[in-house]
């Protein structure tokens, strides 16, 4: 009993405080970009006023599949989070997310505009890359902890960090993808793109485009999760080392975002699968010695 | 909540010298840093809220800028920006030119200029969004967003 509700709290929290995080986060990450390039930058809540004007946008609608497809994204979105927030299955929450951003590949590929099929080209090349260090960190936390669930995980004695240092650079690696920051931010970006325009979100405008907006503030709460994931123990004090990682994490990637030039599609392909082959296979193989 | 606090610009080159538009982009450097407001220079017409023409509209560039008006969500403003996307300036009697921006389609900011000034853009930019608000404010009045076609004068 007391389980489920715990279980419903994780729930409820991450449904209302994933929105709110997340702006924060948006928030700061576009304050600290412009500080970093000498400029002023936007108000602290901007984002929260990019998504409200979105939502009093007309949206044009290019078929009858898009609206749907973008609202699935969104749901799939939210429903991965519940699953990671509840305790669940760390694997399922890897799962799901690939298929949300399946929807989403879906909706670029249903319009016409040549910039967004492009741009759901390199989404896919984006998923080939990521996609096998995301189960690394499943098998990874599945060794420390011997259970996929999330709920094992965080009652662990010591942090995962410390048998998994590899795992945690791998997945800081292709968190740059997933969070599309430069040097990997092919499918789309929050910078002007030269050469495709808005890529993935091309032909998503208006209300609609305000739903993408907000399935992206609940990925990217997720995906820092994630990382605070290889911190906490069944110690309460773990928490706080888990917030100053997250931080330290979000802020390395800002700087990575903000000094390198977008690469080419084979050299995000190859550089991380070369990380996730050395790191991640690397770690996962001593963790297997040391044990036998 | 107003939506003038997030306005995203779209910037055509109908056919400037490229003065203005160095103008525009100054005004996303550090110096001038338009983000300041929230003002993000997006490259899609789908996404943004204004407008930006620089130089005269052209024969060949009048029905680029139509489609983009077209492509652009309501509620929108159309700025134009500098002498020449106002009224043709130097290049107006040319046989090719066919005037201001507004003999296309409805301009709602005029800002001169030659070059136009990025504190005389930002100027006109923040004109642009206070006319977003209104905009949108007649839009759900109307429970309807409808293109004023009678502001444009007739070819």
């Amino acid at each position: 009993m007391n389980e489920i509700v715990i279980m419903i709290i994780g729930i409820a929290a991450y449904l209302i405080l994933a929105p709110v995080i997340g702006i924060l986060v948006s928030g700061y990450d576009r304050v600290v970009t412009a500080r970093m390039q000498g400029r002023v930058g936007p108000p602290f809540l901007q984002p929260l006023y990019d998504i409200i004007k979105l939502f009093n946008k007309e949206a044009t609608i290019v078929n009858k599949v898009q609206t749907a497809l973008v609202v699935a994204f969104l749901i799939f979105q939210v429903f991965t989070g519940c699953i990671f927030f509840s305790g669940s299955d760390i694997l399922l929450v890897f799962f799901a997310l690939t298929l949300a951003d399946v929807l989403l590949i879906l909706t670029a590929c249903s319009t016409n505009s040549p910039y967004s099929s492009m741009g759901a080209q390199r989404e896919l090349l984006s998923i080939m890359a990521y996609e096998p260090m995301t189960l690394l960190t499943a098998i990874g936390f599945y060794m420390v902890a011997h259970s996929f669930n999330v709920k094992d995980i965080i009652c662990t004695d010591t942090p995962a960090i410390i048998k998994l240092p590899g795992i945690f650079i791998g997945y800081v690696f292709i968190l740059v993808i997933k969070l599309r920051k430069s040097p990997f931010d092919l499918s789309t970006s929050h910078h002007a793109h030269q050469e495709m325009v808005k890529g993935l979100t091309q032909d998503i405008s208006g209300n609609v485009l305000g739903v993408f907006e907000l399935a992206e503030l609940y990925a990217s709460v997720l995906n820092m999760a994630v990382v605070g994931l290889f911190f906490i123990t069944n110690k309460p004090i773990s928490i706080l080392w888990a917030l100053i990682a997250i931080n330290v994490v979000y802020f390395v990637i800002l700087l990575i975002d903000n000094i390198f030039p977008r690469v080419k599609w084979d050299v995000m392909l190859w550089s991380s699968w070369i990380v996730t082959f050395t790191l991640g296979g690397a770690n996962l193989f001593l963790l297997d010695v040391l044990k036998s | 909540m107003k939506i003038s606090r997030s306005p995203w610009l779209l910037h055509y080159d109908a056919s400037s010298c490229n003065g203005c538009d160095i103008e525009v982009l100054a005004a996303t450097t550090p110096l001038y840093d338009v983000e300041r407001f929230g003002i993000i220079n997006t490259g899609n017409p789908k996404h943004a809220d204004i407008l930006v023409i620089t130089g005269g509209v052209n024969a060949q560039s009048a029905n680029v800028v139509k489609q983009i008006y077209s492509q652009m969500p309501d509620p929108k403003v159309v700025i134009a920006a500098g002498i020449c996307a106002c009224d043709g300036g130097i290049f107006k009697d040319c046989y090719n030119i066919s005037g201001g921006t507004d003999t296309v389609i409805p301009v709602d900011i005029y800002v001169p200029g030659c070059a136009v000034r990025p504190e005389a853009l930002i100027d006109g930019v923040i004109k642009a969004v206070a006319l977003l608000d209104q905009k949108r404010k007649e839009a759900v009045e109307h429970a309807s967003c409808q293109v004023d076609f009678s502001k444009r004068p007739a070819k």
